[in-house]
């Protein structure tokens, strides 16, 4: 421990930290804007600055490290006066329009400009440009309100290893933008949303098709279904005053039939409904020789990036479609033919934690019926927005349960909202189906658990040794592609997400301020909420979801049959976009 | 966002193409090679459009956007081509205290180019330097290698017609 | 290949023979004509000198008798192009090709100067002086340009027949790291190239911080990149041996085998001698593996600048060399610890590097006993600005502003006053009168508001403004930000945008108060020195021309008639004749007949509109009868 004094108060915190960690330690916080634990520690917004006895300058808490004896001073007016400089600096060159913005609220600028008592207007001169880009499928930039933090070139460089997006120019015309201000769209870019729940303002948001999935309730033709992804619901409440890491998942629904969906359903169905076609797939794959390690395909941010970047595993990903897009499928054929509704009526509405959702649903290949086969894509930001718009007091909601037929998931299908959450699942079926259930199969399988960027295990299925690897996180999953590429590494399955964490961290999720993300671990946290849910069902192998087996019975045959392919599975096509 | 594709068509040869992925084979084990690399394909090209840049990223494997990055943050290098001479008026302390400023202006008045800009005829591409170190030649400017110093403002033209 | 102290010294003493003439003034019945190459004679044409030298001892039979040697700077570029004829040193100012003829028929081959085209002070009545004994170079102390004009940069023989690379093989046969960290802490070297950090500790710190480090680098700073700054320049164009031998000395202190020099790409000529002199220095085996037989290895590479001038703060230089934007990174962890590559890294500028060498052959106490009390050794100023001499000079710290700007530079032309004297380029200040006297070294200049920086030195007159001139610098500051922080990237642009108020007449005594402000909190907040240090030029000039501001905001003039906006030209009714020039010359035909006829004059006077007038002062220009006056 190194010993500090912090405003005079002795105080002792480890070796290596910074100064913004031991204050925060001794219960002082410091305020920040550009950085970001791990990934963007560059010390260039200046908010977090104090003194330090003895420098010639204030320094920058984020990024400047402790050692002994040090002397901090957190609030002198010095310090006080400069943070309120430079808001207002960053306000001078800022749309303020903030009555109208998306992020008013929830907008980190707002907030400290709030406390710093700031005079918005005292420093009035030339603003950058302001133009937006709204190109691309999932979200938009409108840089007159970007503060230049690089928060989110960091969650693309670094955390994605993508990097379409960079700071350009220099000086005072430094914008974030893709190379020659290229349309995000005509780049590699995978929808990821990671920039936008990075960034600290306005800057960035998802497309907000809220509009779109009132429309529908409203309008009497239409057949309104929604279904909600499990990690929407470890997330939602966040916007309504719970912690991180609670689950919401009776709330959820019950906000959703008061919405006015004609059909609150649960992609917890159709997650289970992709393991009965994954693990087979999988098995069938095994034996037949067919081509390894094979891929997870539920990560739509996770098939942009191969398609773009590692075409030559195409063959490699299965071909199932992801479970948002299965639910729609089945629910314009199945729940159609059953209900004896015209598909072109139903309007199929996801609730995601994701943006690339919303792409995912114009691919290519993905419509059953001969229609899409989900028409509106929201992020979990759009079903608060909704339920705020709408009045719902959430927080005095009762816990409701999901419609059926298509509302039933198991403990297997809610934890593929965590990373490795869908390998567990798939190997609670494959170890069942090819060992027969016996009274010590396994259902944990911990060493896949976790939000560690890439986990490797290996299972003895039915005398078969089994090499499994999970990645998430884009960076990581290129790193573990890189080796299998090499020969360095050999897996027979491997589990993809394009988020670190998984969904629970996705693009779409509620945005939680980076004074929280660099100090909890909103991953984890949310992932506890999937793993409870879990325990806590009595279903817990995607195969005995009644509702799945009913599909078959009277619908779909066999899992991988000739109508469940044609149902349920998709293609994919190498991509040549600017990289 | 206005995409920001160079106006002139993009002509390079295939011999250019050839000498580029040889520097960049070159250069393969130096690290942080990506100036060298730009510095040596603007000799080649005389300026970076968006080909030779996406060339420079699938040659070296890193982001278009890094490579652009680079580009747009050095004042050496240039988006778009140069004209066929290039008048660089320096602007460092020396000269701007000698009047170098009225002389860019005058310029720039008169070939209705702002710094950094070609003419349309592709004759005239006019650029601010900083400190050429010939301070005691000030004001001085270049015409592509030529050296003209102690000038003033009635010059220009005299300097303009030269190339005429 | 040069193995051994034998081999070197051989090469020294064959080398001594050819460079006796110019060095020792020895008659040897050959002449030696040395021609500045350096970029400032280089422009003014003096390669066409060379090989219309070249032709005419040719044609004159010469040979044998004559050598041309093209040298680097002599530092009194504002006489150039040079070109100096020993043994008598007789020194030819503004040469040009015309003279050519008749200064090889007249000295080179019957042996007498041709006094007309000497430079003036070097002629009294029947005496020639050498250029060594003219006031501008009998005060300079040179250390760092010693080879500067004397040698062929081009030629590694000449460098070791003035002692070259004999300091590097002391080092490395009879020295310990240690050895050289003491003897360069002794000798109180600072670094030349901004906040004078002591030499020898920053070697030290390198060498020692962090153990078992696989790999770690020596890096020299030739970005230099403060308009209106070259001694960097010029010791890469005129002595480029000496920074290779002194970063191999620092790549043996630390433990370096690898070293990087990065060169602004804008100096073509040290680029080139530069390379040619690291091919020279590994033909010779004085660069690459067991350099003199010994264990040490080192080899050195080039990297250009690519025109940002933030690329001269180490951080931001190491992010350059790297492949990255050149933005400054958050120190700690300091070079030293983390640098290029992220590996243990020194990092030193030219000038640093030029002094290392000698203080190893001449000792700790030598370079000592040189300067003041904090500040040793010698400093090189490019002088340049409203002043005779503009050139290179080099001065024993400790020696007053007055003594380089007057006695060394020959003072202000025109008779004009001298107003100011802007160290430190754009994150130095300006220096009034009042303290021409004080001894220049590093802490006196920073108490004074100003700091060394690289040693660029511009003397202003009273014909400049000197808000004009802090708006300029912030200009500059803001051209070249990185954009990378808060204050900086916003927070310069916005006291550009005040000042530029000020100079327009638009600002109000708060926007000055506010301007100040902003200074102080760009000072202590800015990431990097660059950003930390811009506001000085205009705390500078807020300091001591404090009245020239209020004279922009309160009375709406610009004392120094620069600032156009508060410029009215007027005519002097009783100096016109009439003619009309200015009329004609007048792109908005603000000027007018009126009819009013001067004394003693046969036309009627003209007036300006000061409505219609654009300010272009061609007016002024146009008139040969000082009529016209602005202010």
């Amino acid at each position: 421990m190194v010993n500090i004094k912090i405003n005079g108060i002795d105080c002792q915190a480890p070796e290596g930290s910074t100064i913004l960690e031991a204050c925060r330690l001794a219960g002082i916080r410091i305020p920040t804007l550009c950085y970001l634990k791990e990934i963007n520690a560059i010390g260039a917004c200046r908010i977090c600055v104090v003194e330090v006895k003895g420098a010639r300058s204030l320094v920058a808490a984020c990024v400047y490290p402790i050692n002994e004896g040090m002397e901090i001073f957190t609030a002198t007016p010095k310090v006080i006066e400069s943070r309120k400089t430079t808001l207002e600096l960053l306000l001078s060159n800022h749309n303020k329009s903030c009555l109208s913005c998306v992020r008013s609220g929830n907008c980190e600028l707002q907030t400290l400009c709030e406390e710093y008592g700031v005079d918005a207007t005292r420093f009035n001169g030339e603003m950058t440009r302001s133009d937006i880009d709204c190109s691309a499928a999932h979200m938009y930039r409108d840089n007159s309100k970007c503060i230049s933090c690089r928060r989110c070139v960091a969650a693309c460089a670094k955390t994605q290893g993508i990097g379409v997006i960079g700071a350009n120019e220099r000086g005072f015309a430094t914008e974030i933008t893709c190379a020659f201000d290229m349309a995000l769209a005509d780049t590699a870019c995978v929808s990821c949303g990671q920039c936008i729940t990075a960034c600290p303002v306005g800057a960035l948001s998802e497309k907000d098709d809220t509009q779109k999935v009132l429309d529908a309730i409203a309008d009497p033709e239409k057949y309104v279904v929604v279904q909600a992804a499990p990690a929407v619901r470890a997330s939602l409440g966040e916007a309504f005053g719970y912690p991180v890491g609670t689950n919401v998942e009776g709330k959820m629904v019950a906000a959703l039939r008061r919405l006015g969906f004609d059909k609150v359903f649960d992609t917890n169905f159709s997650a289970d409904l992709t393991i009965m076609e994954e693990a087979n797939e999988f098995i069938g794959r095994v034996q037949n020789g067919g081509v390894l390690p094979m891929i997870t395909s539920c990560s739509p941010g996770w098939i942009r990036y191969c398609e773009n970047y590692f075409p030559d595993f195409i063959p490699n990903l299965s071909s199932c479609k992801s479970p948002q897009q299965m639910f729609g499928a089945v629910t314009k054929t199945y729940f159609a033919e059953k209900n004896g509704i015209d598909p072109k009526n139903i309007v199929s509405v996801s609730v995601m934690p994701c943006t690339a959702k919303k792409f995912e649903l114009g691919r290519d290949d993905q419509a059953a019926a001969g229609v899409p086969d989900v028409d509106i894509s929201i992020t979990t930001r759009e079903l608060a927005r909704l339920i705020k718009k709408a009045g719902i007091m959430f927080n005095q909601l009762p816990d409701e349960k999901c419609d059926s037929p298509l509302g039933t998931g198991t403990g297997a299908a809610v934890i593929f909202g965590a990373t490795g959450g869908v390998m567990e699942a798939a190997l609670r079926t494959a170890v069942w189906t090819l060992e027969g259930k016996k009274d010590g199969t396994p259902i944990e399988f911990t060493e896949v658990r976790g939000v560690e960027g890439i986990k490797e295990a290996t299972y003895n299925v039915a005398g078969m040794e089994v090499k499994v690897a999970i990645a998430s996180g884009l960076a990581n999953a290129k790193a573990l592609l890189k080796k299998v590429q090499a020969g360095e590494a050999n897996y027979h399955f491997i589990e993809i997400m394009g988020c670190p964490g998984g969904c629970v961290n996705g693009g779409g999720q509620i945005i939680q301020p980076a004074e929280v993300r660099n100090f909890t671990d909103i991953r984890a946290d949310r992932a506890k909420v999937l793993y409870s849910i879990d325990e806590a069902n009595t279903l817990r192998f995607s195969h005995e979801n009644p509702d799945v087996k009913a599909l078959y019975d009277e619908f779909l045959g066999e899992p991988n049959s000739h109508k469940a392919h044609e149902i349920l599975h998709t293609s994919y096509k190498a991509q040549k976009l600017s990289k | 966002m206005a995409f920001k594709k160079c106006a002139v068509p993009f002509a390079g040869t295939a011999e250019q193409e050839a000498q580029l992925k040889a520097v960049i084979a070159d250069h393969k084990d130096d690290r942080g090679a990506l100036m060298p690399v730009l510095q040596k394909a603007q000799e080649i090209y005389g300026y970076l459009p968006i080909e030779v840049q996406t060339m420079i990223a699938e040659g070296m494997d890193i982001p278009l956007e890094k490579v652009y990055g680079v580009v747009t943050f050095y004042a050496q290098f240039s988006l778009n081509p140069k004209g066929k001479y290039r008048i660089s008026v320096c602007l460092g302390t020396a000269c701007y205290v000698k009047g170098s400023g009225d002389i860019f202006n005058k310029f720039s008045e008169i070939l209705g180019i702002k710094g950094g800009e070609i003419t349309p005829d592709g004759k005239f591409s006019l650029d601010a330097c900083r400190c050429i170190g010939a301070c005691g030649l000030a004001p001085v400017l270049t015409v592509n290698e030529d050296v003209y110093g102690n000038l003033t403002v009635d010059d220009v033209e005299k300097i303009l017609a030269k190339y005429e | 290949m040069i193995k051994s102290i034998a081999e070197l010294n051989a090469v020294k003493e064959s080398a001594a023979e050819v460079v006796k003439t110019r060095i020792n003034c020895e008659d040897t019945g050959v002449k030696d004509v040395l021609i500045c190459g350096g970029t400032g004679c280089d422009s003014s044409g003096s390669k066409k000198i060379v090989e219309c030298l070249k032709e005419e001892i040719a044609k004159a039979g010469l040979q044998s008798k004559v050598n041309v040697i093209t040298t680097g700077c002599f530092g009194l570029c504002a006489r150039g192009p040079i070109m100096i004829v020993y043994p008598e040193g007789s020194f030819y100012a503004h040469a040009s090709v015309d003279r050519i003829p008749e200064i090889v028929e007249e000295h080179l081959k019957n042996g007498n100067p041709v006094k007309k085209y000497l430079y003036e002070e070097t002629v009294d009545g029947d005496t020639i002086k050498s250029l060594n004994d003219t006031a501008f170079y009998a005060k300079q102390q040179r250390v760092a340009l010693r080879n500067c004009g004397v040698i062929d940069p081009e030629n590694i023989n000449e460098y070791i027949a003035r002692d070259g690379y004999q300091a590097l093989y002391k080092v490395l046969t009879s020295m310990s790291q240690d050895d050289v960290v003491n003897v360069m802490l002794a000798s109180g070297l600072r670094g030349r190239g901004g906040a004078g950090f002591p030499t020898g500790r920053k070697w030290q710190l390198a060498k020692d911080l962090v153990k078992d480090a696989d790999q770690k680098y020596v890096c020299c700073n030739a970005d230099e990149g403060d308009p209106g700054a070259f001694m960097d320049r010029s010791v890469l164009e005129g002595d480029p041996h000496a920074l290779i031998e002194a970063m191999a000395i620092a790549g043996y202190t630390i433990g370096a085998n690898q070293g990087y020099v990065y060169v602004r790409a804008e100096y073509p000529i040290a680029v080139r001698r530069l390379q040619k002199a690291i091919d020279q220095a590994e033909e010779q085996g004085l660069l690459g593996d067991n350099i003199f037989g010994t264990n040490f290895s080192f080899r050195l590479g080039l990297r250009l600048g690519a025109g940002a001038f933030v690329c001269g703060e180490e951080t931001a230089l190491m992010t350059s060399i790297e492949g990255n934007r050149g933005e400054p990174r958050p120190r700690p962890p300091f070079p030293a610890v983390k640098g290029l590559f992220d590996k243990p890294t020194v990092l030193n500028n030219v000038e640093t590097y030029a002094n290392v060498p000698q203080i190893i052959l001449n000792g700790a106490e030598w370079h000592a006993a040189m300067g003041t009390e904090k500040s040793k050794g010698t400093k090189v100023f490019a002088v340049g600005g409203k002043i005779n001499n503009t050139g290179l000079v080099e001065v024993p710290m400790g020696t007053s502003l007055r003594t380089v700007i007057y006695e060394i530079g020959g003072g202000i032309p025109n008779g004009k006053a001298f107003k100011a004297a802007q160290t430190g380029g754009p994150s130095g200040g300006c220096i009034p009168p009042e303290h021409l006297d004080i001894p220049i070294d590093y802490d006196n200049l920073i108490a004074i508001g100003s700091m060394m920086g690289s040693g660029g030195l511009i003397v202003m007159d009273e014909d400049n403004c000197m808000v004009d001139i802090a708006k300029f610098f912030l200009e500059f500051t803001v051209d070249e930000s990185c954009g990378k922080c808060t204050p900086c990237r916003i927070g310069t642009k916005r006291m550009y945008e005040m000042l530029d108020k000020i100079t327009k007449g638009k600002a109000t005594m708060e926007d000055l108060d506010k301007l100040e402000k902003l200074c102080y909190y760009i000072k202590d907040n800015a990431l990097c020195g660059l950003g930390q240090t811009a506001p000085n030029p205009v705390l500078s000039t807020l300091r001591y021309f404090k009245d020239e501001y209020i004279a922009h905001v309160q009375d709406k003039k610009c004392p120094a008639a620069v600032c156009k906006d508060l410029l009215q030209f007027s005519i002097i009714k009783d100096n016109c004749i009439g003619c009309g020039m200015c009329a004609k010359k007048c792109p908005a035909d603000a000027i007018t007949r009126t009819d009013y006829i001067a004394p003693g004059k046969k036309l009627a006077a003209f007036e300006i509109d000061p409505n219609k007038c654009v300010k272009c002062g061609a007016c002024m220009d146009g008139c040969k009868f000082k009529a016209i006056v602005k202010g």
